[in-house]
């Protein structure tokens, strides 16, 4: 690099407008890979976003709290947009009028299971308490996730991966189990889907049926609520 | 616009006063949510207005938590040294989840059905 683009670089390095532009272009990259590629959800648009940005901070010797004086902006959007995961609950009111009592005694099963077979599985392995509390809300929506994970003392970026592995997981997974277990109920196979997978096991749910795409989201919603009230409350009870 | 999108952030901030003031666990931004969802039973709709803001977050909910993935680059030390218990915790929880939960709501949803043909 000449001087004169040196001087450019750092110019623009202390400048919010570069970390956020790069988080924008290379989401819009990722996304772009995720179309190409038919929404495989192995080509997940964050994971591709997270792993390019991570490459460029990395390669530019650039350190996370200078890229996130930029990035900061689209973070904060995610409180808002938690708000608003009330509009598409309330879409689904009739449904769960319908069949309220199935719908709470699955999910709440579903949550629980999530949050006791992860966090056993990791203790089990040695895992870290700080790890231990990353992994305990993975099945939730990643803003409602990392604000969990924030207040109990664990590492909210890492929350934040480790829901897109799950959601990956249970899209790529989750019709091959359900199909083993000759579940063929669609808003059966919705509702877990929803529940292990949140957004990411929705999508996926959608472009299957119109029904288990439906109660895929109900869960995620339901699923966010339920573990913000129920986790706390058993980590301060455990510990 | 500026109405709905300013009663978002109303909710938001009204959860985490409750959340300050009451010292609840729960996330501020949830307690928005329960409070703009108790809004829209009460009101018994959702408001165009408010539907164009609320889908435009949601519809790139994605592309808001892309800074806070970044952040893993600071924890991939600590990944590496417990990847096999993070690895394993991720696919046993996750099929487990998906198994307890299609099962219990196709059995529960069995005996409903059966009930409607009986009656």
């Amino acid at each position: 690099m000449g001087e004169g683009l040196r001087d450019i670089w750092v110019y623009l390095a202390a400048s919010p407008l570069l970390a956020l532009t790069l988080t924008l272009a290379a989401y819009q990259t990722g996304f772009w890979i995720y179309r190409k590629g038919r929404l495989n959800p192995l080509l997940n648009p964050v994971l591709i976003a997270v792993v390019v940005l991570v490459a460029i901070l990395i390669v530019t010797d650039t350190s996370y709290a200078t890229y996130f004086e930029g990035a900061q902006f689209v973070h904060f959007l995610l409180g808002p947009a938690t708000v608003a995961l009330a509009l598409p609950l309330y879409r689904q009111i009739e449904r769960v009028r319908k069949s309220a009592l199935a719908i709470t005694v699955s999910l709440l099963a579903g949550s629980l299971t999530a949050i006791a077979s992860a966090v056993g599985i990791a203790w089990a392995f040695g895992a870290s308490d700080e790890i231990l509390v990353s992994l305990a809300p993975k099945s939730v929506t990643a803003p409602v996730a990392m604000g969990i994970s924030e207040q109990l003392g664990g590492l909210p970026s890492l929350t934040a991966v480790l829901v897109i592995l799950t959601g990956i997981l249970g899209a790529a997974l989750g019709p091959l189990l359900l199909n083993l277990l000759r579940v063929k109920d669609m808003a059966a196979r919705g509702l877990a889907i929803g529940t292990a997978s949140h957004g990411i096991g929705t999508a996926r749910a959608l472009q299957v049926s119109e029904v288990a795409g439906a109660f895929s989201g109900l869960a995620m919603g339901l699923n966010a609520l339920a573990t913000a009230i129920l986790l706390p409350l058993l980590w301060n009870w455990l510990l | 616009m500026i109405f709905h999108l300013t009663l978002i952030f109303a909710c938001q901030l009204a959860g985490e006063l409750l959340k300050a003031g009451l010292d609840l666990p729960v996330p501020g931004p949830v307690i928005g949510m329960v409070i703009l969802f108790a809004g829209l039973v009460v009101r018994g709709g959702i408001p165009d207005g408010l539907a164009k803001v609320g889908d435009a977050f949601l519809g790139n909910l994605s592309l808001l938590f892309v800074p806070a993935g970044v952040g893993v680059m600071l924890h991939i030390a600590l990944i590496g040294e417990q990847a096999l218990a993070i690895t394993l915790a991720l696919i046993g929880s996750t099929l487990a989840t998906i198994a307890v939960t299609a099962l219990v709501m196709s059995f529960l949803g069995r005996g409903g059905q059966a009930e409607k043909t009986d009656g």
